[in-house]
Order: structure tokens, then sequence, then C-alpha cells
């Protein structure tokens, strides 16, 4: 800012690219591995350079998978897409709805609506494992994409984020539609949602991540390889003896398993450290 | 104030509501009363019979050694306390390099922010194999150059070290986006006219950088307790499994592995209703935190 010196001017972009080092060094590992034969890489130390059988093993892992697997990662990434994405859409519809009512409507029950659902927050599933294991049992929806969808759907952070916005919006336009004869239901759609745009797709980086990288609740009700998400999948894989373990198509399956989140935060940067630090406020 | 405009209709808010009322209630108020039942019982895993038994589930937890609850919360302090400690230095030394008038600034920045992409599970994978002793690049490297033999499949210490390191090292790149949105924020005229009445650089960020920036240390502080203590369940499931012996076993873990692998239904059930206790401790201190905050 104030003192230069050549120093000064270098020392930030050493210590920058010292970090991203860090953080990509076990990223390249795994990239490596994934180019290289079974025995390259029991061959302790598997050589840092890149091998010749990346296309034999994404394809080995992408349509057949590990072999005591039994499930492909094509079929994987399917589920972790459904479940990411029926996760972060449900959250936005459900809670778009709700903030909806809890700002612009007045009823009786509103007061305790907003603090059931604020409650939420203080009831992650890590800390109810067993008993909405035997709700979720009890409904029938062990290996199915409801069970694994629905419990996840309720955000107290996606209510407060839309409640926040719509009472940032001005009254007048809502009466204004009304005295001109649209329904609320016609305001929400062609008035409100319209300008809800950016923190929608703000929700939609933030919980899609959420989704696709659940691990405890998938680990829970899925039993059935049709069912695996592609990070049951990786942990189906490597529980098993060292030697037994396709070092290979793991690590093809878990470079696989961090591109479609990876993508979206980086085409949607803006979007998502807007959607994040707004949760602050 | 005001009164402000608001629709009269009366049947639509409640059908708007609805849906997320009914997943609160079928998925995270019924399941919460019924870990809270069944707190108080001893359920035999194969009839399913229950034996009402009172606190006996909490007290059991709190006095008898071989249950390993009291380390397991120690283990959890330890672990969510260097977590914590660790991914925030790390992240705010960084974001205020990055937040410097530099070249590729953008591309730094990008580069940072994108592992938090990285599921926590992978977190852990990423770390296993480079520390597995068997194939592990830096096990070799650890072994065989500087001498050090790794097994933290064996060696307590350094399963819990492993641990750490994978998860300060997933949770970096969330605090530097809250960190560098803080720094942004920081007034340039306040820093400059510090600079013009004679303080140095470090002066400069310990007596104003640092003091406006206490709003999101705040947060992040509890936002990463909160990480450290309930979200890391994946890296400890998959690198250490709670071992070696049970020395790895936090909280969360335990409650998992007591319910779903050792049917321990009522044990698993009071240590759910301590946590959930613990995270409205937590809740409740940030919001305090924010409301204040409102009237600055």
């Amino acid at each position: 800012m104030t003192e230069y010196s050549p120093l000064r001017r270098a020392l930030p972009h050493v210590f920058l690219v010292l970090a991203i080092a860090v953080i990509l060094f076990p990223i390249y590992i795994v990239l490596i591995a994934s180019t290289r034969t079974s025995s390259d890489i029991l061959s302790a130390p598997m050589p840092l350079t890149p091998g010749t059988h990346m296309a034999e093993n994404y394809s080995r892992a992408v349509l057949e998978g590990n072999q005591n697997l039994g499930s492909s990662a094509l079929s994987m990434m399917k589920n972790s897409l459904i479940m990411a994405l029926g996760i972060s859409v449900g959250k936005i519809v459900v809670s778009l709805l709700a903030a909806y009512a809890i700002v612009f409507f007045r009823f009786k029950l509103r007061g305790f609506c907003f603090w059931s659902i604020f409650v939420t927050l203080m009831l992650p599933v890590e800390v109810r494992i067993m008993p909405t294991y035997k709700v979720v049992s009890d409904l029938g929806l062990l290996n199915s994409y409801a069970g694994l969808i629905l419990p996840m759907i309720v955000s107290a952070t996606a209510v407060f984020l839309f409640r926040q916005f719509f009472m940032q919006v001005p009254r007048e336009i809502a009466e204004a539609s009304q005295i001109d004869g649209a329904g609320p239901m016609q305001f929400f759609w062609r008035i409100l949602l319209p300008m809800t745009r950016t923190p929608i797709a703000a929700m939609f980086v933030i919980q899609f991540i959420y989704g696709w990288n659940q691990y405890l609740w998938p680990l829970l009700i899925t039993t059935k390889q049709e069912y695996y998400t592609i990070l049951i999948g990786i942990n189906r894989m490597l529980s098993g003896a060292d030697v037994q373990i396709e070092w290979q198509i793991v690590m093809a399956t878990t470079l696989l398993a961090m591109i479609p989140p990876a993508l979206i935060v980086v085409i949607m940067q803006k979007q998502f450290i807007a959607g994040m630090t707004d949760r602050e406020k | 104030m005001v009164q402000q405009y608001e629709f009269k209709t009366k049947g639509l808010p409640y059908l708007l509501v609805l849906p997320q009322m009914v997943i609160v209630f079928v998925f995270f108020f019924w399941p919460s009363l019924q870990g809270l039942w069944q707190s108080f019982f001893l359920q035999d895993p194969f009839g399913g019979r229950l034996l009402f038994v009172g606190l006996d589930n909490y007290t059991r937890l709190f006095t008898d050694p071989s249950y390993g609850y009291g380390e397991s919360f120690r283990i959890s302090i330890a672990f969510a306390a260097a977590v914590t400690l660790l991914a925030m230095s790390i992240a705010l030394f960084l974001a205020t390099q990055a937040n410097k008038k530099i070249r590729f600034a953008s591309f730094y920045k990008t580069m940072m922010i994108w592992p938090y992409a990285v599921a926590t599970m992978v977190a852990g994978v990423l770390w296993l194999f480079m520390f597995n002793p068997n194939v592990g690049v830096i096990a070799w490297f650890l072994k065989h150059r500087l001498g050090i033999e790794w097994q933290h499949l064996l060696n307590t210490g350094q399963a819990f070290l492993l641990v750490t390191l994978a998860a300060s090292w997933k949770q970096i790149s969330y605090n530097f986006v809250f960190f560098l949105a803080g720094l942004q924020s920081v007034p340039n005229d306040l820093i400059e006219a510090a600079a013009i009445d004679g303080a140095g650089p470090a002066r400069r960020f310990w007596k104003i950088v640092f003091p406006l920036l206490s709003p999101t240390t705040f947060y992040l502080l509890v936002m990463n307790l909160v990480y450290g203590f309930f979200e890391t369940f994946p890296i400890i499931h998959q690198v250490t499994a709670g071992g070696p012996g049970k020395s790895t076993s936090i909280l969360v873990y335990k409650v998992w592995r007591d319910g779903v692998i050792n049917l321990d239904l009522g044990g698993s059930s009071a240590q759910s209703v301590i946590l959930m206790v613990m995270v409205m401790a937590l809740t409740v201190v940030q919001f305090r935190f924010i409301e204040r905050r409102v009237h600055y």
C-alpha cells in the first residue's frame, strides 16, 4: 500500500503460489494415480508424472466400476445428480413459498411457522441420526430417491435469505398489483419471482454443492448398489484390504466426483460469494 | 412504524407454508422427539422391548469410564479447536495477501475459493491416499527420506494429525471467502491515515484491520467450531474409523457408531440429545451476537 520495495511486492505472490500448491498437490496426486496401473501405484513410491492408462482407467471407472463394487461411476454420478438437484431445487421451491407467506401475509400461525423453521437450524442430521433413520424406514423410504432428498429439503438458511430479500421489496408494488386486479399468486409469479433471480441463483450454487457432497445420510439409508451416490461408492471401494483396492479406479472416480460441484463454483463464482457472505447478515 | 401492506387472503398462506411445515414436522420434530423419548429407555436390539430407565442412559455416559464418553468429548474439543485455529489463521493470512493490489489477484482468488466445492469425504480420501502407509507418496517420503515411520492406523498422534490436516485443508477456502469479503469492506482511508501517522504494516493490521474484522472473525469462529464438532464425520469415518483405539472417535462419530454399529439405541439417543443442546447453545450465541451487530 504505502511501502514499496521489490521484496514487499514479491512476497504475496510467493505465499499465494505456495498455498495454491499445497491445495492442489493432493488433487495432482489423484490425477496422476488415475493415469497409472495398479502395479505402478502399489510399487511405492508411485512416479509423480502422468502415466499412459488414463483412457483405460476412466472408461473402466465410468462404465464398470471397481470389481467388488457392482456399480459404475456413471450410475452413481446419476444418483448424486438426482440427489443434488432434488435437494437444491426442492429447497428453493419450498423455502420461496414459505418465505413469501411469512413476509407478505398476515395469518395466525405466522410466528409459530417462522420459529419452527428457525429451530431446524439447531437439528442437523448428525445429531439425530438414529431417530430420523427410523422415521424414514417406517415410511418405507430406505433405498429411494425420495428418502435421499426429502429429509434434506428443509433449510432455515434459504428461508432466511429469501425472507431478507422479500422484506426489502417495496410494498407499494404488492399494493399496486392488487389494485390492478392481480391475485397474490399472480404477483408472486409475474413480479416477485423475476426480481428474486439473483438470490435464487446464489442459493442454487450453495445447495447443489451441499446436496452433491452429502455423505452421512446416504451412508445410512442406501444399502442397494443402484442407489449409491458417488461418495458412498468411493467409500465402499476403499473398505477392503489394502491389496485389493484398485487405487487407479478409485482415484479416477474421486476426480470425477469433484468435477460437477467445482465447475459450478468456478462458473458461478460471483453469485456463490454473494450468497455465502449474505447469509452472515 | 408505517403499517406494511399485507395480503388478506385467508387460506392461501397456510397452503404456501404447508410443504415446509410437513417436512419440518415429519423429518425434524418427530425424530427429535423420538430421540428424546428413546433416550429414557433401554431397548434390546432384537426384540424391541422397551424398558424405562429414566436418566440412566445419561448418567452412564458421564460415570462409566468404559463408555468413553468423557474421552470422546475431550478429543472433539481438541480436534475442533485445532481445526478452527489452523484453518482460520491460514485463511486470514492468505486473504490479507490476496487483498493486496497485485497482479493475478483474481486468478489467486479463484484458485483459493474453488476447493469449497470439494466434499468433506473427498478431502478425507485425498489425504488418506497421500498418507497411506503402503502406497502414499508422503508416507513414503517421510519413511525413506526423513526416517519417520507413518502408521496412522497404529499411532494415535499421527491419526489425530492426519484428520486435523485433512479437515483444515478443506475448511480454508470457506474461511478465505469470508475474510476476503471482510477485508474488502475495510475503508482504505483509515489505513492510509494510519500510514501517514507513521504506523507500519503490522501495526496497521493489528490496530485497525483486525478489530474491524472482528464480526467476520467471530462468525467464522462459531462456524468453524460447528464444522469441527459436527460436519467432520466423513473424514473420521473414511480416514481413521475413530481409531486407533478410540483416539479419533469424536462425538458425532461415536453417536453413529454406538447407534448404527453397536445398536445401543438408548445410549446413542442420549448422546444425540446432548449434541442437540450443544448446537442450540452455539446457535443462540451466534444469533445473540448478530442481533447486537445490527445496532452498530
